[in-house]
């Protein structure tokens, strides 16, 4: 399955996609003038999501034997494991551990893919000698799915949370990688022809031209990685760690308790929607003078 | 025209080869060319005749083949803030707004804040941008991206301005007042311009001389004086009379090939 993610999605490298969606989202929020309009959006959101849940209601409640518990049972489940009170038992009000374990594990790695990505980027994608040196190995790493890293990650740093955090940051170093170098090779020679005519030569250029330059494309490539941490850190929290979202999944299932395993699945959910909202709203603050995202 | 003893500009025979996938193409043969400190040059040619790898040349961009590129008779190292180019696609930063445009030259040179906000302001002041100081460049029509683009050489206090066909993008009236603007910038600042264009009429209109060049290989052909007073009117006489000799001379240079 998740090998099928990454050869799905690897190759969406390619910032069009991400970047359209982005500018038609904003345009979408302008023209929401009237109370109206405004409201389109959401109820049309909403829509989908509300019949599968009277789907889901009807093929489930009153079934001893159902292998889904209801959604009535599912909400309530969260509540326990939110705030507690209501079962009392190992898993009650533990979710916030959880999510805040996941939630360090998920941005710990993202910032050292990130630190570890974007200058390497920039120097493969602006010096040829460090791409002659790196590109051709990391190609060849590239394809090597991240879950096939698991059992030698194990190897490595032992079963537990280093494992995962390793986990994550090669889940996200790639699509940051790949779109800084893409960003950095398709700013316009005229610029740096601008620059230097203007007194700005040598390094100074990478601050001053290329890393503005390639905005755009570095962002694409911060919400693929951020959406790669947060697939891969699920694979990494099954394998012997004692908190996260991956491991509380884990666990339940191993219990028959099918409602925590879609609570953790529901909570993973909202937790990558909110984090990708985050770098969008940054990002598009960041890229106003771009015409395709501002 | 009182010739200081160094000129700003000298290209000493200067030649220009390419090789480019086995094949050595001849850009440019043999072209020597001295532009005095205030004087308007016009480089005036069919594609193809090297009048763009000529300014490239003064710019630093390119080193010459064979010859010698000097400024104040110093070789020219490569490109620097002395010698400010205008492009025809513009070559604006489309992150910075007009404002940071501007005072991207002083910034980079490590000029304090203050300083670089007070440029930059006086800049968009003499090219009338005010309105539209904090505005990005896909904001912008043509014909204002082309005034950032000359104010934001002005800005780094250039004292060459050299121009690849700067106004060849835009609509007609856009271009007569650009030109005309231009001129009124060149006369209050005692700016020296090496202007690129293949418009016999603009190069009439703008320059102090016309400098003829024909293609294969690209070399300088004739070099005119306009001793026409300005502001030039386009359909006088004397105007028109310089119009048809230098068309018959740019003919002449393809009538070989045509034949």
């Amino acid at each position: 399955m998740s090998a099928g993610i990454e050869a799905g999605a690897l190759p969406a490298a390619v910032p069009a996609p991400v970047s359209g969606t982005s500018s038609s989202d904003a345009s979408a929020a302008r023209r929401g003038g009237h109370g109206l309009d405004r409201l389109r959006g959401p109820v049309l959101a909403l829509l989908v999501p509300a019949a599968l849940g009277l789907v889901w209601q009807f093929a489930t409640a009153g079934r001893p034997y159902s292998l889904i518990p209801p959604p009535a049972e599912v909400w309530q489940e969260l509540r326990d494991l939110a705030v507690g009170g209501i079962n009392d038992d190992a898993f009650s009000g533990t979710l916030w551990t959880h999510l805040s374990a996941s939630l360090g594990r998920v941005y710990g790695g993202f910032a050292l893919a990130a630190a570890a990505a974007l200058p390497l980027g920039l120097l493969i994608g602006r010096v040829p000698l460090v791409r002659a040196l790196l590109d051709p190995l990391l190609q060849i790493l590239r394809p090597i799915p991240v879950t096939a890293w698991l059992p030698l990650a194990m190897i490595l740093f032992g079963l537990g949370p280093r494992s995962a955090l390793f986990l994550v940051f090669l889940g996200a170093f790639y699509p940051i990688l790949v779109n800084t170098v893409f960003g950095v090779r398709s700013v316009e020679p005229r610029l740096f022809e601008a620059a230097s005519m203007l007194g700005c030569t040598g390094p100074a250029q990478f601050v001053r031209v290329v890393l503005p330059a390639a905005l755009p494309s570095i962002f694409t490539g911060l919400r693929l990685g951020l959406g790669f941490a947060w697939v891969v850190i699920v694979v990494g929290e099954m394998t012997g760690v004692q908190t996260g979202l991956g491991a509380i999944i884990m666990e339940a299932r191993q219990l028959s308790r099918t409602e925590i395993v879609i609570c953790g699945m529901a909570v993973i959910g909202v937790a990558g929607f909110v984090s990708d909202w985050l770098v969008m709203m940054l990002g598009r603050r960041l890229l106003a003078w771009s015409p395709s995202h501002g | 025209m009182a010739e200081p003893t160094i000129p700003i500009l000298d290209l000493r025979a200067v030649s220009k080869t390419y090789a480019a996938q086995g094949r050595i193409t001849e850009a440019l043969r043999g072209a020597s060319l001295t532009v005095a400190r205030g004087e308007f040059v016009c480089l005036l040619g069919a594609s193809g005749c090297g009048k763009s790898t000529l300014l490239r040349i003064a710019a630093g961009f390119e080193a010459p083949s064979s010859g010698a590129a000097l400024m104040w008779g110093k070789p020219i190292p490569g490109p620097g803030p002395s010698r400010g180019m205008v492009f025809q696609d513009y070559g604006l930063f489309p992150w910075l707004s007009v404002r940071d445009n501007i005072g991207f030259g002083p910034k980079s040179r490590g000029r304090p804040a203050a300083e670089v906000r007070e440029t930059a302001a006086r800049y968009i002041d003499l090219v009338g941008l005010q309105k539209f100081a904090d505005a990005y460049p896909h904001q912008l029509s043509g014909g204002m991206k082309q005034r950032v683009a000359i104010a934001r050489v002005l800005a780094n206090e250039a004292e060459v301005v050299l121009m690849d066909e700067p106004f060849g993008a835009l609509d007609a009236m856009t271009r007569e007042r650009l030109q005309d603007e231009l001129l009124d910038l060149w006369a209050r600042t005692g700016l020296t311009v090496l202007f690129v264009t293949h418009a016999i009429e603009e190069a009439i209109f703008l320059a102090d001389r016309v400098v003829m060049m024909s293609p294969g290989p690209g070399r300088i052909e004739a070099v005119h004086a306009i001793d026409l007073p300005r502001r030039r009117d386009v359909s006088s006489p004397a105007f028109n009379d310089l119009r048809r000799m230098l068309a018959a001379q740019l003919h002449s240079h393809h009538a070989p090939k045509a034949a």
